[in-house]
């Protein structure tokens, strides 16, 4: 929740942001190159380029902050050779309700045990049955282009609670 | 409240906050009594459809300080009830890579426009004094045919509709095709040719009513995840329902299949016949349907595909010059030449099991049981897809199982408005509104009066399709070319040898308006910034006829214009005088001396809803840029080409209020089924069942055979080469590569594989290989895990991956009817890198 926002993150972010701004404002020579910067592979985009190695992914097992409260949850360890098939759901065997205590895995939020109307049902809805439409692993890479998404929290929220 | 603020106040409102923004600061909010006090957590929430893909999803959009912060998915929206897929759970972030483009720019050299100069910014006056000035010498030089425009089905409907009068009334140039040519054009052509009509008779809530779904050629988990959670949801909620998946390797949908087919690339031809086949044979025809409503023909053979007409496959193919022709026959002649395509013979020439083959005729024979039939690219990329459409049609024609709940072939589509703008707005190179066509006089002379224009202004010779433009630009007879909401040099098929030429030819000059700097943007001379999805007011139209409005939330970044913006205020730029023959303004002299931004778009009709009609909630920077609601205008003019003909949309204003409506809007409600009574108010009493796009009421069976692929492996190439998406990236990559987090879940292309051929071979997991056609190479990792496993001698390779540029290695092939070009099949090898 809250607390995953740690202060440290916030300053180092204000700080980062600062930063960007900074370098914009005075190096306008380079602000043209980076304008037309591509999105990913060399200039003269017909050449052969190497091909980057295979990611690891992030399996450190600990929960992500949300960039808002409605995005899905990443998925913070491997489901390599995880079967997801009409018979077999392994996701759902740690993160149904039921298996929550033993498995010590968040529990699936309520919204899946609904249906298209909105009413609850008493195991997980067919419609949310295929967790990875919504929930994606995270590989250990820098993100190939920066994104200035704000998050809300920084505009004038006063945190709940925070004094 | 908001309505005492004046436009300039709002203005600077966004200017500071977007100064503040940028500086990473937080203005503040005024005086504040109360730390966290209610007003400080308040988000401003409006519907919008999703940007991505054909499905249409509603999603809600939550803007704070004149920034979108967050989006879920709408519970009010039928199409998804809350739900969205990963990407459309990230659309909070699409707008905000750090390299959106604030500015034109265009390649100069001593401060000039050169060529060979490199990207300099530019003002937008600067860049339309450039554009306009090629524009016209190549109006003189060459001709209304050497100018052209290539869009898109992420183009909103007035964008669309804009471009297509500004193309063809202006310019006089049908030299317009939307990207979605390479999407679903055979799909299209297809649905004119079988029942007169474009698009779809059923719509989603056959998800809820039918008894077994077929998918042809999709991979729905993955390209269409909301729809695949309703078809999901029928599935595991009811015993009796079967899904039979088709594909040439096993992916994601197929963990839901009943029936899993695996055939090779191009064979599904002959397993709808035998299918055809099964149902006569087996005594299931619906007769009475058939009798009433159908009526049989034989289409042309060896019709060539779709190459330079000098390739030697094209001299070969004895119909390559008319592919489209067709000739009526009977029942008896059809029944006779599917006869050859028996079970023994389809199994063996597809590879496929017969026993699921059979299970799979079953379900189209069983006459209690509903099915509905999906498809996607893999149908439509096709050299036959045409074929593959009507034959599938044949289905579900020789049984009845059309045009009512649960029963009905559906199209998918890829764009959010491939059917709202590309398709009904008609931005192909043949057509017009309302499924009309260029080739027809009637249709022409219809178009002129509704925009008030000069009798026999309007080109009469269909345009440059999609894959044709390129081949013309690198031949130099097309040459000012401009490019809107798609990346072409990514997406085309062979496009280091054509595309990218053609862009790069010195005789041309290319213009591309994008929100970033994609690789199309990078090969073009001049860059205009385009403001993307809610940054302006929109309208898409969805793969079930559902046509959505939308209002702008947020400001674009720094000097980013719409594209509607760029097209009519480009049209300020020209008189008729420079456009229009002399002829024509001699008998017409009351259009002389005028710019087409007035004869096109201060017409009296454009015009004719004043600012007052636009909601002061929102910013509306095109209403206010040119003084009126343009939006409104467009939209009911273009609406006034479908109403009373089938194509009927509501009142403009009432979109704004709903989830979006399926068209025919009639009195006020939509239409779920069409052609049949009861459902479609076009079907009188009595009818029953009317194809009334047609003349006779009546909707082909079309007798058409299996025939092979353009290129197939051999000794030297000896994979199949297959192309497409993954669930994470939306087509190119230009927007989801940008988020963080749709990056990190895949973070750039593989070579899926199958784990025997990579070992005979001596490949590894993950180790860098060569991809290598006759046209081109790239190179890729070795992928023989994960979520596509691969039979042995076919390789899938995701395009969204601007680093590894797969469509190099693809071949320009299309289907000779639709001009669509296959992207699943051609031949590769795979080699080491040494």
């Amino acid at each position: 929740m809250r607390c995953e926002d740690s202060p440290r993150r916030i300053i180092l972010r204000s700080f980062l942001a600062a930063l960007a701004v900074f370098a914009a404002v005075f190096s306008t020579n380079l602000a043209v190159a980076q304008m037309v910067r591509e999105l990913s592979g060399p200039p003269g985009g017909m050449d052969m380029v190497p091909a980057k190695p295979m990611p690891k992914w992030n399996v450190d097992d600990v929960r992500k902050m949300r960039a808002y409260p409605d995005q899905p949850p990443v998925i913070p360890h491997s489901i390599e050779g995880y079967q997801l098939s009409v018979n077999t759901n392994r996701c759902l065997s740690c993160h149904k309700r039921e298996f929550t205590e033993g498995a010590g895995a968040p529990m699936i939020s309520v919204t899946h045990y609904m249906t298209r109307e909105g009413q609850m049902l008493a195991d997980v809805s067919p419609r949310r049955y295929f967790c990875t439409a919504c929930h994606v692993p995270q590989a250990e890479v820098q993100p190939l282009v920066g994104n200035t998404f704000r998050d809300m929290s920084e505009m004038g929220v006063e945190h709940l609670g925070g004094k | 409240m908001i309505g005492e603020l004046t436009r300039r106040d709002l203005i600077k409102a966004h200017a500071a906050g977007i100064a503040a923004a940028t500086a990473g600061i937080a203005l503040p909010a005024g005086a504040q009594p109360v730390p966290g006090g209610v007003e400080s957590l308040e988000i401003k929430w409006s519907k919008a459809p999703c940007r991505f893909c054909g499905t249409g999803c509603g999603v809600m959009v939550g803007v704070k300080e004149g920034q979108v912060v967050a989006t879920h998915g709408d519970m009010q929206a039928e199409v998804n009830r809350g739900l969205n897929c990963i990407k459309g759970y990230f659309l909070s972030k699409i707008m905000y890579g750090e390299d959106r483009l604030k500015t034109p720019l265009l390649r100069k050299r001593n401060g000039k426009y050169a060529k060979d100069g490199e990207f300099e910014p530019v003002s937008w006056d600067e860049a339309f004094d450039v554009m306009a000035d090629q524009c016209k010498k190549v109006l003189k030089e060459k001709g209304p045919t050497a100018v052209g425009m290539f869009g898109s089905g992420q183009w909103t409907i007035f964008e669309g509709y804009a471009a297509t009068k500004l193309m063809r009334a202006g310019f006089r140039s049908n030299n317009l095709d939307p990207n979605a040519r390479h999407c679903m054009a055979s799909a299209a052509y297809a649905f004119m040719r079988t029942f007169g009509m474009d698009e779809p008779m059923g719509c989603y809530d056959d998800f809820e009513n039918a008894d077994a779904f077929v998918l042809w050629g999709s991979n729905m988990a993955e390209m269409h995840p909301i729809l695949w959670t309703r078809l999901a949801d029928r599935r595991l909620g009811h015993q009796h329902v079967k899904v039979a998946v088709l594909s040439t390797f096993t992916h994601r949908s197929m963990d839901l299949a009943d029936i899993p087919v695996i055939f090779t690339p191009g064979t599904d031809l002959a397993i709808l016949n035998y299918i055809a086949n099964h149902i006569i044979t087996s005594g299931k025809v619906n007769e009475e349907f058939v009798r009433n409503h159908t009526t049989f023909m034989k289409g042309v053979t060896n019709i060539g595909y779709g190459l330079r007409p000098e390739d030697p496959l094209e001299l070969k193919a004895a119909n390559a010059a008319n592919p489209a022709n067709m000739e009526p026959t009977d029942f008896e002649s059809f029944k006779k030449f599917v006869s050859d395509y028996t079970l023994e013979k389809v199994a063996d020439l597809t590879g496929a099991d017969p026993g699921f083959l059979q299970q799979l005729a079953d379900l189209y024979a069983d006459p209690n049981r509903k099915v509905m039939s999906l498809w996607t690219m893999g149908f439509n990329q096709h050299v036959r897809g045409v074929w593959a459409n009507h034959m599938l049609y044949n289905l579900h024609l020789l049984t009845g199982k059309i045009s009512e709940p649960g029963n009905g072939p559906f199209s998918l589509t890829g764009q959010p408005s491939a059917c709202g703008t590309a398709r009904e707005v008609g931005t192909f190179a043949h057509r017009l509104p309302a499924d009309m066509t260029v080739t027809n006089p009637e249709h022409r002379h219809h178009a002129e009066e509704i925009w008030k224009l000069p009798e026999g202004l309007l080109p009469d010779k269909p345009g440059y399709h999609a894959v044709q433009q390129d081949r013309m630009l690198k031949d130099g007879k097309l040459s000012f070319y401009w490019v809107q909401v798609n990346n072409n040099v990514q997406a085309a098929p062979n496009t280091k040898n054509e595309t990218y030429q053609g862009y790069r030819n010195p005789d041309n000059f290319i213009v591309v308006s994008d929100a970033y700097p994609t690789i199309t943007a990078m090969s073009a001379d001049l860059i205009l910034p385009a403001a993307m999805w809610v940054e302006k007011e929109g309208a898409y139209g969805n793969a079930e006829r559902r046509t959505h409005v939308w209002h702008q939330l947020v400001q674009a970044p720094g000097e980013a214009r719409s594209d509607l913006w760029q097209l009519v205020e480009f049209s300020k730029r020209f008189t008729t005088d420079e456009v229009w023959p002399a002829e024509m303004l001699d008998k017409h002299p009351d259009y002389r001396g005028k710019t087409l931004f007035e004869v096109l778009f201060k017409n009296g009709q454009v015009d004719q809803f004043p600012l007052s009609e636009v909601d002061k909630s929102y910013p509306n920077n095109e209403a206010y840029a040119f003084d009126f609601y343009i939006q409104k205008g467009l939209f009911e003019e273009y609406a006034s080409f479908g109403r009373g003909h089938g194509h009927d949309l509501a009142p403009y204003d009432r979109y704004h209020q709903e989830r979006g409506l399926r068209w025919p809007v009639v009195n006020g409600q939509e239409t779920k089924w069409r052609y049949r009574e009861g459902y479609d108010p076009y079907v009188k009493a009595g009818e029953g069942v009317k194809f009334y796009g047609r003349p006779d009421g009546r909707a082909v069976i079309l007798a058409v055979p299996y025939e092979p692929p353009a290129e197939s492996p051999d000794n030297e190439y000896d994979f199949w080469l297959v192309t497409g998406r993954v669930l994470e990236h939306w087509h190119s990559g230009s927007m989801t590569m940008r988020v963080p987090e749709l990056y990190k879940a895949f973070p750039g292309a593989r070579c899926f594989m199958n784990a025997d051929d990579a070992r005979k071979r001596g490949f590894n997991q993950g180790m860098e290989v060569r991809i290598v056609s006759r046209r081109g190479e790239i190179r890729s990792r070795v992928e023989t895990r994960g979520r596509n496993r691969m039979p042995p001698g076919v390789i899938f390779v995701p395009w969204f991956d601007a680093s590894q540029l797969i469509n190099k290695v693809t071949l320009d092939a299309t289907d000779p009817i639709s001009k669509q070009t296959d992207y699943k099949k051609c031949a590769v090898k795979i080699l080491p890198v040494a």
